[in-house]
C-alpha cells in the first residue's frame, strides 16, 4: 500500500496500463504541454497534473497533445478504438462535453449496438467536473446525469484514491466506452492505494457508514460531504447507511434496495440540479421497487435549478454541504404520517 | 489615417486603462482577494483598442476567456466590471459571471466566453443583425480558438451569407501551454481564412496605428457588402495563461524580452511623442487619471454589496 493523491493515482494507473498494453494511447489538450514552445514538450503534463512524465516515457505516438478541438479528440479516440487501439481521451473540463456531444452520444455510445454487436470501442473519456472553485457557469458543472441517461455508456464517479485506481484500470481494460468523471476538488485528496494489479468491477457500491435509520446515496465529491454528515448524525443517534455508488451506470440496484428495505428512508445527495437528474432517477427506482418499505417521503439534497453562479456566497449557497445533508436527514427523521 | 489629438488621447487612455486594470488584478489576485479563474489581457491592448476605436455601440463584438480588454475597449463600465470580478451583486452581471463571462449587450459587447471557439458562430448571428443595420460584427479569437470546429463553421457560413463579420485572430503564440507552431496546422491563420474565401490580412498587434489602419479598411470593405474578412494580429501576452500559471513553456528571458521590446503602450508613447503629436506630459496626465479610476474601482469593489442566497435563482425563468 502506498499513500497517494488522486491526481497521482490517475497518472500512475495510466502509466501502468500503458506499460502493460502497447495498444493504450492517450489524447487531450495540454496533456503534454509546451509543444511548439521555447520551453519544449512536457512543460506541464496536463493542467491537472494527471499525465506528467507519460510523454517522455511513451512518446508522441501514444501520448498525443491535440489542438483545441474536442469533437476531433473524441472522434479520433473513437476511430482509434474501433480499429484496435485502447484510447484514453481527456476533456479538460467536463463542461466542454457540449462541444463534442455528437461524438459521444451519436457515435461512441451507439457503435456496438448499431453495428450488431460486431465492434468494440475501448475508450475511456476522462472529464474533470464539479464546483467549489468559483469557476462560474461554464467551468463548474456536473454532467453525470446526461451521460447516465445515454444507453451505451458506462459512467464512473470515484471518490477515493483506491477506488480511482481500481475503477480507472477497469475502465481502460473495458471493451466498451466509459465516461470517467474526476471531481476537481478530489485531485489533492490522499489515501492508501493497493500496489500492483487492482481492478474494481463496475456496478458495486461501497458501504461507507452503516446505520438503520436512513439510506444516503452519493457519488464522487458528494460522498465525503455525506460521510461527514453521517458521522455527526451518528453522534445524535441517527444511523446513516451511506452508500458510495461508484458507478452510475451500471447501477448497484441490489445494494440500494437492500439498504432501503432495512432503513425505510432515502436521502439522495447530488451535485447536479434537481430536475431529470440522477437524484430523481434513484428516487424513482426506490419508489417503484421499495415502496412498501418506505416510512417517510424520499428527499434529495441538490443545488437549485440554476446554472452554477460565480460569486463565493452564491456558489456556497448553490452547492450541497454537510450541513444541508444533516438538516434534510433530521427533517426525514421527524416525519410522522398524518 | 490621421487621428485628432482627442482621438489619440482617447486611444491611449483606453489602452492604459486595460493595462492598469490587469496589473491591479494581478496584485489583488496574489492577495487572495478574487475568486475563480482570471486570464489577463495585458500586452494585447493595441489589438482590442485598435479594433474598437472604430466601433459604435450599435456594432457588435464577441470576446473570449481573456475578455477584460475587449470589454473596456468596447465601452463597458470599468467600475462595474471590477465589481463583477469581485463577485458583487453591483457588478456588471450581478456576480453571476465573474471574469470569464462579463458582458454588456447594451454597448454591443456580447460577452467574454468560457468556451473556446463558442464566440464565432454567435458573431455570425450578430452579423445577420449588423447586415440589416449597416453595422459590423467582430469576433475576437485566439490562435488556439482558431482550431475549433465552431470557428471553421462560422467562417464558412459568414462567407456563404456574405455577412459583415470580421474574425480578429489575436495571435499571442500560445494556447494555454502549447505553442502556435505546434497547434495551428496551416501556414498561418491568414492563409487559412483566405482559403475559406474571405479577405484576409495580417497586422502588427504591438502597434496601435497598424491595427487601427488595417481595421479601418476592413470595416469599410465589410460595410460595402463584400462579405466577411479576417485579420491576424501578431501580439504578446504579458502574464501567464491564467493567474497562477508557472509558464514553464516560455524560453529563458522570453518574458523580459517581450515586455521590453514588444510593449504596445511603450510603442505608442514613443511614436506619438517622436512625431510630436502629443507631449509626454499629456500622457502622464492620462496615466494618473487612469490610476485614480482603477483605485476607485478596487476600493468600491471591496465594499460593494455582496449577493445573498436568494440571488442564486434569479434570471433562470423558473426555479425549483
Ligand atoms: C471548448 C474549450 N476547450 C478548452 C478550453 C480550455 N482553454 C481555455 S483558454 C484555452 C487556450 C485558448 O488559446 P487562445 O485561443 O490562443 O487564446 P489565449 O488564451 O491565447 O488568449 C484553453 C485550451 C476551454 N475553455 N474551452
Ligand atoms: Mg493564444
Amino acid at each position: 500500500m502506498a499513500v497517494k493523491m488522486i491526481r497521482d493515482v490517475i497518472r500512475d494507473t495510466i502509466d501502468e496500463e500503458m506499460a502493460r498494453d502497447d495498444s493504450v494511447i492517450m489524447l487531450g489538450e495540454d496533456i503534454v504541454g509546451g509543444n511548439g514552445s521555447a520551453g519544449g514538450p512536457e512543460a506541464i503534463g496536463g493542467i491537472w497534473g494527471t499525465s506528467g512524465g507519460l510523454w517522455a516515457k511513451y512518446g508522441p505516438d501514444r501520448v498525443i497533445d491535440t489542438p483545441i478541438s474536442e469533437s476531433a479528440i473524441i472522434g479520433a479516440a473513437a476511430g482509434a478504438a474501433l480499429t484496435g487501439k485502447r484510447a484514453i481521451a481527456e476533456i479538460m473540463f467536463a463542461d466542454f462535453i457540449g462541444v463534442c456531444m455528437d461524438q459521444i452520444w451519436n457515435q461512441v455510445a451507439k457503435f456496438r449496438y448499431m453495428f450488431g454487436g460486431k465492434s468494440k470501442c475501448p475508450i475511456t473519456i476522462r472529464m474533470p467536473y464539479g464546483g467549489g472553485y468559483n469557476a462560474a457557469p461554464q467551468h463548474s458543472q456536473s454532467i453525470h446525469q446526461f451521460v447516465t441517461a445515454m444507453p451505451g455508456l458506462k459512467v464512473v464517479m470515484p471518490s477515493t484514491p483506491a477506488d480511482t485506481k481500481g475503477l480507472l484500470a477497469a475502465a481502460i481494460r473495458d471493451d466498451d466506452p466509459v465516461i470517467f468523471l474526476e471531481h476537481k476538488f478530489l485531485y489533492a485528496v490522499k489515501g492508501e492505494v493497493p500496489d500492483g494489479d487492482f481492478i474494481l468491477p463496475f456496478g458495486h457500491a461501497r458501504q461507507v457508514t452503516q446505520g438503520d435509520d436512513i439510506t444516503i446515496l452519493a457519488t464522487g465529491m458528494m460522498v465525503g460531504m455525506a460521510e461527514k454528515a453521517a458521522r455527526t448524525l451518528a453522534q445524535d443517534g441517527i444511523g446513516c447507511d451511506l452508500l458510495d455508488l461508484r458507478t452510475t451506470s451500471p447501477l448497484d440496484e441490489e445494494a440500494i434496495l437492500d439498504s432501503v428495505e432495512r432503513t425505510g428512508r432515502l436521502l439522495t445527495v447530488d451535485e447536479a440540479p434537481p430536475r431529470c437528474s440522477f437524484a430523481t432517477d434513484l428516487s424513482a427506482l426506490v419508489a417503484q421497487k421499495a415502496f412498501a418499505s418506505l416510512r417517510a417521503p424520499i428527499e434529495m439534497v441538490t443545488p437549485p435549478h440554476s446554472p452554477v453562479p460565480f460569486a463565493r456566497e452564491l456558489e456556497a449557497a448553490y452547492l450541497p454541504s454537510p450541513e444541508k445533508i444533516m438538516a434534510k436527514a433530521v427533517q426525514i427523521m421527524s416525519y410522522r404520517r398524518g | 489615417m490621421q487621428l485628432s489629438r482627442e482621438a489619440l488621447i482617447r486611444a491611449y487612455r483606453q489602452m492604459k486603462t486595460i493595462r492598469m486594470f490587469e496589473e491591479r488584478l494581478h496584485d489583488e489576485i496574489a492577495l487572495g482577494e478574487i475568486a475563480g479563474f482570471t486570464h489577463l489581457y495585458a500586452g494585447q491592448e493595441a489589438c482590442a483598442v485598435g479594433v474598437c476605436e472604430h466601433l459604435d455601440p450599435t456594432d457588435y463584438i464577441i470576446s473570449t476567456h481573456r475578455g477584460h480588454g475587449h470589454c473596456i475597449a468596447k465601452g463597458c463600465d470599468v467600475i462595474a466590471m471590477m465589481k463583477e470580478i469581485y463577485g458583487s451583486s453591483e457588478g456588471l452581471c450581478e456576480g453571476k459571471s465573474g471574469s470569464m463571462h462579463i458582458a454588456d449587450v447594451g454597448v454591443g459587447m456580447l460577452g467574454a466566453n468560457g468556451i473556446v471557439g463558442a464566440g464565432a458562430p454567435i458573431a455570425v448571428g450578430a452579423g445577420i443583425t449588423a447586415k440589416s443595420n449597416g453595422t459590423v460584427s467582430i469576433c475576437f479569437s485566439g490562435d488556439g480558438a482558431c482550431n475549433q470546429g465552431t470557428t471553421f463553421e462560422a467562417m464558412n457560413m459568414a462567407v456563404v451569407l456574405k455577412l459583415p463579420v470580421i474574425f480578429v485572430f489575436e495571435n499571442n503564440h500560445y494556447s494555454e501551454h502549447t505553442g502556435e507552431a505546434y497547434a495551428v496546422g496551416a501556414e498561418s491563420m491568414t492563409a487559412r481564412s483566405a482559403a475559406f474565401g474571405m479577405k484576409a490580412i495580417k497586422a502588427n498587434g504591438i502597434d496601435f496605428f497598424d491595427v487601427y489602419q488595417a481595421m479601418g479598411e476592413l470595416i469599410e470593405y465589410c460595410k460595402a457588402g463584400n462579405g466577411p474578412a479576417s485579420i491576424e494580429l501578431d501580439c504578446e501576452r504579458f502574464y501567464g495563461h491564467f493567474e497562477g500559471d508557472p509558464q514553464r513553456y516560455r524560453g529563458d528571458g522570453e518574458l523580459d524580452r517581450i515586455r521590453e521590446e514588444r510593449d504596445c503602450l511603450k510603442t505608442f508613447r514613443t511614436k506619438v511623442t517622436e512625431a510630436k503629436l502629443l507631449e509626454g506630459a499629456e500622457l502622464d496626465t492620462v496615466d494618473s487619471e487612469v490610476a485614480d479610476l482603477i483605485d476607485r474601482a478596487v476600493a468600491q469593489s471591496k465594499t460593494a454589496t455582496r449577493p445573498t442566497a436568494e440571488d442564486v435563482t434569479t434570471n433562470v425563468y423558473i426555479s425549483y
